[in-house]
């Protein structure tokens, strides 16, 4: 976030450090793996046969990417703003609830074309809702964002359980789910999608809602870097005073900035309940709100750069779970230790190699136009 | 049910308040110390967790409480002058590398008790002598039958391990640092006004590393205490979410050690309280969903911080990395 | 040298560079101990930066420094303060929330407990209170002081520390008359017990009232050195100002038209509650060029701010072309901007530009919803880029791409921005603050040359500066605003540098033969 202005080339900045910084995450992770006992490069051998080769793999990988995508792309639009928003996690727990609520209501009613708007305007609608209270009483009453986020993850756990437990389980049931929705209001699977045209894929549980969030990477690109709204959401993350020279209120901005994020990460319900579960469970989200953090904080903030960390991340996920299934020593937990290394490296320490970088590429000034 | 039994009751509930209050108690105060210094720290959860895996890890191994305590404390000042070489020495964001922290140690107590352990992430579970065991205090046996001030006696105040007192004591002795030393004096300036700070010819960085410090220490308690003292073993993300509550706690006691203290007490019982009124209904307002109990502590909070009841002021310098000026 | 007691401070060719800034030049200076020396300058010639040398915050590129006639080098604060050297800045170094005692005692607590340097932090400030007339309840909250008491307990704790040398930056800039009086009663006093007193200021005034010697300093360097007796305050404020060869500006006699701007009565109050701005009434008319001159702080920033639309006002009105511009919110620059009010904000890093924007982004600051850039919700990027590249040859713009990084470009570059930005709308009314500061000679007289194309095309330009040069060769008519107020206005054509020097620290010529009567 903090922008040193150094001499630096573009393509330095922009390409070499973050790898600098997510090669020391790795390295990192590798030692660990070393410190454990095992094989840090059969570990990433097995993790990327994992995550890719064999029948379905890419598709897991792809349906890890998707939610990712979703909750980096949250984080990100909230960034350019200023904002650091880590309940991106609650956010799009309650979307899910939004969808679940909208299908459950409607599928006996709405044929799936009319079903598919309602219920991605309904994780949307639910997961700005949920972040329209922390981003209005940040700018309105100056409550610390990360604070009330972060309160509200918690709020909205519980919440969830409330709902699952006494008001939307299935009766008669004793696992906290709701009924299952009926199959109009599934969201197809890629496999059965890709079938339509007669290509052959495995089954997995990618579905179509990986087009929908290559869809919203372009629709927040264009956003931030070709809209009003953008250009006054970047002024105020840069800038509050050139915004309120610039005659745009903060407190609106900010506001907004925070439903449009809140909403992105809304959308892991659409991938959750309409695309994987088909119904209403608890524990959906699964902490991809959290590694939404980590996904935006490599990715720069910026879609192309979000879609690569998913995809590196998905790979992890699916690769990991891989490994965890290969080597009893490796669980998940080896995917989420990468993580905090990279949020770690990518964004605490973030600027830490940059001197070394810029006094590699500063060349001596003349003392002449020193002295200038 | 007859007055005695409800008041007997109440005492239990008290006895749990006392027990799930302790962790948030230490935790809360570390959050104090640092912020009073003027650095955020959300990672008071991880911290927490790791302290909590080094002490059931070491006391599993060597049969030590004491051993696990050390380790505990090492483990959890290493990771807060982690945090602050990420957001002093290199002026990194703050809250970045608090959730760097808890993401990162949440994995890898995990991968390192499964690697060592191969439990799914358990420690083996202590033996008594691992643990840091119920303190009697004297004379509790002895008083257990004499109505309503034995139940007080025996069962709220003695039968605590150690940890439970060290926690209660370090608020009377949080307050004396930070309001009767020179330490204190220092520190709740760094937080204030770092450049007064500076211009008194006191390292504001310093100020800062050793806040950390001190929060390292009670977190490593705070951790310790819910694996070798509450439990009988580390469990995978055990903190649940404590270390975040401290923070609430913290905000709510308004960066002051006896009300953090006081808020501390008021989660802990509103937690020691839900469990018990599950399908209990109450009078006037019917049946309380236990969720909302447990989530009144992140509500209130919320509603503290949007300035409805009072005003929660933070340090004026908390979450800004000192930068000499002119 | 001669023999007798060393000096309190003995500087010795001091240098510091900041980049391109040469911010003390071979700068060296004399204090001898027991006296009040004051240093006086424009804003910017370096008395701060040399201030900041002696007390540790910077270490100078080059020179010596001498206390008491022992050399030494002040790494930092905890140097100087070693060395007996005390600092009041300019911005107290004070914690609101804690008492006087607190923050006397903060970096000198003696002992671990406070208890046991409080009683004696007592007993030593009583002391210090009765011998220096320095009143003040120890036990009161700062942030609960008045302004003219945080001053006194910033002295208290110098003093408290053993201070024998007491740096005052600026020491009256926030004071009202009376609390100023008391504090030269204090530095008096102080004098007398053989304290040191450096005084930083810009009010000649008052280094008339007070020193013992006066140092003038001008871009960086001691230019005078007298002792206060030999001098006046006519020959200091031409020392300050320097006898700069004016930059010719080739402009006409203005030909003022209609009333663009009008100012009636306006009063801002500012955060602290002071009235930065206060009954401040003028017009601006078509077709003339009208400067503000002040040294800074006396409420010309709030004014622009104000005038823009960026800051609430208190009282009074605003009128462009004749109709009353109502503030609808506090704060409404855009409404400003639609009456055809133009600025070029004097802070361009804090306000004027978005450094980590493209120089394409920043050049549509403030008209991002201008039909030319963008549609209901999309931006014109090609538009935009082509416009800003248009903008970019017109006022000179280097390097000319539209995709560079705003923060990239030289400060100079970075005004041009601003400048086209601003001016290419065609304003009927342009606020211009500082539109030279930081730059080089060049782009100044391009600039200049700009604002006065303004003025031929018909626009109301109101100016504002610290350069009095500026102000001198680009204003049709001048005003000077002193704490907050307009105190004289003067045709350009009547102007001169001396006159403009004593308006600006408000010695009206005849209030001061009323003074010299009274004396």
């Amino acid at each position: 976030m903090a922008n040193p202005g150094g001499q630096l080339p573009a393509w330095a900045d922009i390409v070499m450090l973050p790898l600098i910084n997510v090669a020391m995450a790795f390295i990192v992770s590798g030692i660990i793996i070393a410190a454990i006992g095992q094989n840090p490069f059969e570990a990433v051998r097995i993790m990327i046969l994992g995550a890719f080769s064999y029948d379905g793999a890419l598709g897991y990988t792809l349906y890890y990417t998707t939610n990712f995508v979703f909750t980096g792309l949250a984080v990100a639009v909230a960034f350019h703003a200023g904002l650091f928003n880590i309940g991106g996690e609650g956010q799009a727990y309650i979307g899910g609830l939004g969808v679940g609520l909208a299908a459950l209501a409607l599928d006996g009613s709405l044929p799936f074309i009319l079903l598919l708007p309602v219920t991605i305007a309904a994780a949307a609608l639910f997961g700005a809702g949920w972040a329209f209270i922390p981003g209005y009483l940040q700018a309105k009453r100056g409550s610390h964002i990360v604070i009330t986020t972060i309160m509200f993850n918690f709020i909205a756990a519980a919440l969830m359980v409330y709902l699952m437990t006494q008001v939307l389980i299935r009766p008669g049931q004793m696992s906290p789910e709701s009924r299952v929705l009926a199959e109009h209001a599934w969201l197809p699977f890629m496999h059965e999608a890709l079938g339509w045209f007669g290509i052959a894929a495995a089954r997995s549980p990618l579905n179509l809602s990986l087009l929908w969030a290559l869809a919203c990477c372009v629709l927040v690109w264009l956003l931030i870097w070709h809209t009003r709204l953008g250009h006054e959401i970047r002024t105020v993350g840069s800038n509050q005073t050139a915004a309120v020279y610039a005659g745009i209120r903060p407190d609106r901005t900010i506001i907004v900035a925070m439903c449009i994020s809140g909403g992105l990460a809304g959308f892991v319900g659409v991938n959750e309940i309409l695309g994987v579960q088909h119904r209403l469970l608890l524990d959906f989200s699964a902490g991809y709100g959290f590694t939404g953090i980590a996904v935006a904080l490599m990715g720069r903030n910026h879609p192309v750069g979000i879609v690569l960390a998913s995809l590196l991340f998905g790979a992890l996920y699916q690769g990991g779970a891989e490994l965890a299934f290969e080597n009893a020593a490796f669980t998940p937990d080896l995917i989420v230790v990468i993580q905090g290394l990279v949020v770690l490296f990518s964004g605490a320490l973030g600027f830490m190699f940059r001197p070394y970088l810029e006094r590699l590429f500063a060349r001596p000034v003349p003392p002449a136009l020193a002295e200038a | 049910m007859d007055i005695g039994e409800s008041l007997f009751l109440l005492v239990l509930t008290l006895d749990a308040t006392v027990r799930v209050a302790t962790p948030l108690i230490l935790a809360a105060l570390a959050g104090l110390i640092v912020e009073r210094a003027g650095v955020i720290d959300i990672g008071l959860e991880g911290k927490m967790l790791g302290a909590a895996f080094a002490a059931a890890t070491v006391a599993a191994v060597t049969g030590s409480a004491w051993l696990g305590l050390l380790m505990a404390l090492v483990v959890s000042v290493l990771l807060a002058l982690l945090h602050g070489f990420a957001c002093i020495t290199h002026k990194g964001n703050q809250i970045v590398s608090g959730v760097a922290i808890n993401i990162m140690v949440s994995g890898l107590t995990a991968l390192l008790g499964v690697a060592w352990f191969a439990r799914g992430g358990q420690t083996p579970p202590l033996s008594d002598e691992a643990r840091f065991g119920a303190v009697t205090l004297p004379g509790a046996e002895a008083l257990a039958d004499v109505p309503l001030i034995g139940a007080i006696y025996s069962e709220l105040l003695s039968g605590h391990n150690v940890l439970v007192y060290v926690a209660f004591l370090t608020v009377p002795f949080v307050w004396w640092l930070v309001y009767r030393t020179r330490f204190g004096l220092r520190l709740r300036a760094t937080g204030e006004n770092p450049a007064a700070v500076d211009t008194a010819g006191i390292s504001v960085e310093r100020m800062r590393f050793l806040a950390l410090v001190c929060c390292g220490i009670l977190c490593g308690l705070a951790g310790a205490y819910l694996s070798t003292g509450h439990s009988a073993s580390f469990i995978r993300d055990m903190t649940a979410g404590k270390g975040y509550i401290a923070l609430a706690a913290m905000i709510f006691g308004k960066w002051r050690p006896v009300p953090v203290l006081l808020a501390c007490l008021l989660f802990g019982f509103l937690d020691a309280v839900a469990v018990r009124l599950q399908g209990v209904a109450l009078p006037m307002v019917g049946e309380v969903p236990v969720q909302f109990v447990q989530a009144l502590p992140y509500i209130l909070t919320v509603v503290l911080l949007a300035g409805f009841i009072g005003q929660a002021i933070a340090p004026r310098a908390s979450g800004i990395p000192y930068v000499k000026e002119r | 040298m001669t023999g007798g007691p060393p000096p309190a401070i003995e500087l010795r060719g001091i240098n510091k560079r900041f980049g391109p800034v040469h911010a003390n030049k071979d700068v060296s200076l004399r204090v001898p101990a027991g006296t009040i020396h004051g240093i006086v300058g424009e804003n910017g010639a370096g008395k701060s930066t040399l201030m900041s040398i002696l007390y540790g915050f910077y270490e100078a590129d080059s020179g010596e420094i001498a206390i008491f006639g022992e050399t030494m080098k002040i790494r930092g604060s905890e140097d100087a303060i070693a060395a007996g050297i005390g600092m009041v800045h300019q911005h107290f170094m004070l914690v609101d929330v804690f008492t006087v005692l607190e923050n006397i005692l903060l970096g000198a607590e003696g002992g671990a407990l406070l208890a046991d340097g409080m009683a004696a932090a007592r007993r030593e400030i009583t002391r210090l209170e009765e011998e220096y007339g320095l009143q003040v309840d120890p036990d009161a909250l700062v942030g609960d002081l008045p302004v003219g008491l945080r001053q006194r307990v910033e002295i208290l704790k110098a003093l408290f520390r053993g201070a024998r040398i007491l740096i005052l930056d600026e020491p009256t800039g926030v004071l009202t008359p009376q609390e100023t009086d008391q504090l030269f009663r204090v530095l008096d006093t102080l004098r007398q017990q053989g304290v040191t007193i450096v005084l930083i200021t810009h009010k000649l005034r008052e280094i008339m009232a007070i020193t013992d010697n006066v140092s003038v300093m001008r871009a960086g360097e001691v230019v005078a050195n007298r002792p206060t007796a030999e001098t006046t305050r006519e020959e200091l404020a031409e020392l300050m100002v320097g006898r700069k060869v004016l930059l010719e500006v080739g402009k006409r006699p203005a030909q003022p038209r209609r009333p663009a701007l009008e100012v009636e009565h306006l009063t801002v109050i500012d955060e602290k509650g002071l009235r930065c701005v206060n009954d401040v009434s003028f017009t601006v008319r078509s077709g003339e060029i009208v400067g503000i001159a002040g040294v800074s702080g006396n409420g010309q920033s709030e004014l622009m701010e104000a005038l823009s639309g960026i800051r609430s006002i208190d009282s009074g009105e605003i009128r462009v072309n004749g109709t009353r511009v109502t503030p609808v919110r506090p704060t409404d620059a855009k409404r400003m901007r639609q009456a055809s009010l133009a600025h070029v904000p004097e802070d361009r890093h804090r306000m004027g530009l978005v450094m980590p924007f493209e120089a394409s982004e920043s050049t549509i600051l403030g008209y991002h919803d201008d039909p030319k850039y963008s549609g209901m919700v999309f931006m014109n990027g090609r538009a935009i880029v082509a416009d800003t590249a248009g903008k970019m040859s017109r006022f000179d713009v280097r390097p000319r791409n539209p995709f560079l990084k705003t923060a990239n470009f030289s400060g100079g570059n970075q005004q041009k921005i601003v400048l086209a930005r601003e001016m290419e709308r065609h304003p009927d009314i342009l606020l211009v603050g500082q539109p030279t500061r930081g730059v080089d000679i060049g782009a100044i007289e391009f600039i200049h040359k700009r604002i006065v194309e303004m003025r031929d095309a018909g626009c109301a330009v109101l100016l504002v500066s610290v350069e009095l040069d500026e102000i001198m060769s680009l204003s049709d008519r001048i005003l000077v605003m002193f704490e907050g107020g307009v105190v004289g206005e003067v045709a350009a054509t009547d102007a001169d540098a001396r006159t403009l020097g004593l308006m600006m620290a408000n010695i009206v010529p005849d209030q001061e033969t009323a003074e010299a009567g009274h004396g």
